[in-house]
């Protein structure tokens, strides 16, 4: 969903004049939302950046990405990166069967903090 | 066809089908998309950033799962450790939650800032909680609050990373 979300901000984005890059690695979401610009990373969700703690594939990916707003000049085009998740390719399935995840938490207004702590902190600052 | 990329539209309706979940109406944009040129040399662009993965600095308020339309600037030499996350799908977080760098990528922007491929990251990027079911709240609520940030930050370009 959040594939379909940045669709619709760089389409927006764009006809406003800003120019946009997409990165995705969800190839059919961002398909059918067509951006103006895009770059397929097939890497697990919560991956489009890399891998954790590898900075060099990072950087290369970001910097495709940079790239990719100058030398797509086709509005729609998108790119793919020439990568391989480096654990092999057993995740794709366990997406498709629903195994690898996706388990969707409660939806209401409660802010959801990563840590006790950093709820604390910013109710102090909210509060402040 | 192992290397085959996933195709989620289809995997996510059959698990919302299995769950007696009403369909999902996903967007299929039935025109093309605009295009705009980037104005000016990569290496003179003001970059802009979002990245959807519900990342927040700690000492802010994180993002509530229905249809958050909220942002979070994130100052661009904020310290690793200090983002965190809160996204609707959690699991997708294991990764970013030991490394921001795997969805914010503000280190390799920094980096493309000082070798001087790109001009400059804007002081601030921004962040959203991406999973809003809601596509009308995504264009009366996120899309013109982030116009106007980018706007105001005058960037030459945007950067979105979905999660």
């Amino acid at each position: 969903m959040c594939h379909q979300t940045v669709c619709l901000i760089a389409r927006h984005l764009e006809a406003e004049g800003i120019p946009t890059i997409v990165l995705g690695s969800a190839r059919d979401i961002i398909t059918a939302g067509r951006p103006p610009r895009g770059l397929f990373i097939d890497y697990p969700l919560g991956h489009t950046v890399g891998p954790p703690f590898d900075p060099e594939t990072q950087y290369q990916i970001v910097r495709e990405g940079v790239e990719c707003l100058e030398t797509i000049q086709t509005a729609g085009e998108i790119r793919q990166m020439d990568l391989v998740w480096p654990k092999g390719q057993a995740w794709k399935e366990d997406e498709r069967t629903g195994k690898g995840g996706d388990f969707r938490s409660p939806r209401d207004l409660t802010p959801r903090y990563q840590t006790e702590e950093d709820r604390l902190l910013a109710e102090a600052a909210a509060g402040s | 066809m192992p290397n085959k990329h996933v195709e989620y539209m289809e995997a996510i309706t059959e698990r919302y089908n299995a769950l007696g979940y009403a369909p999902y109406g996903w967007v299929r944009a039935d025109s093309p998309p605009a295009l705009t040129p980037l104005g000016k040399p990569l290496s003179e662009c003001r970059i802009g950033m979002m990245s959807t993965s519900g990342a927040y600095v700690r000492g802010q308020t994180a993002y509530y799962y229905k249809d958050d339309t909220s942002t979070r600037a994130i100052p661009k030499g904020t310290p690793k450790d200090e983002i965190h996350f809160s996204h609707l799908t959690e699991n997708y977080l294991v990764s970013p939650r030991k490394d921001p760098d795997c969805i914010v990528p503000l280190t390799a922007l920094r980096r493309l800032e000082d070798e001087g491929v790109i001009g400059e990251v804007a002081d601030e990027v921004y962040s959203c909680m991406g999973g809003i079911y809601s596509q009308r709240r995504v264009i009366d609520e996120l899309i013109p609050d982030l116009t106007e940030k980018f706007r105001a930050q005058k960037v030459d370009a945007a950067f979105l990373v979905p999660m």
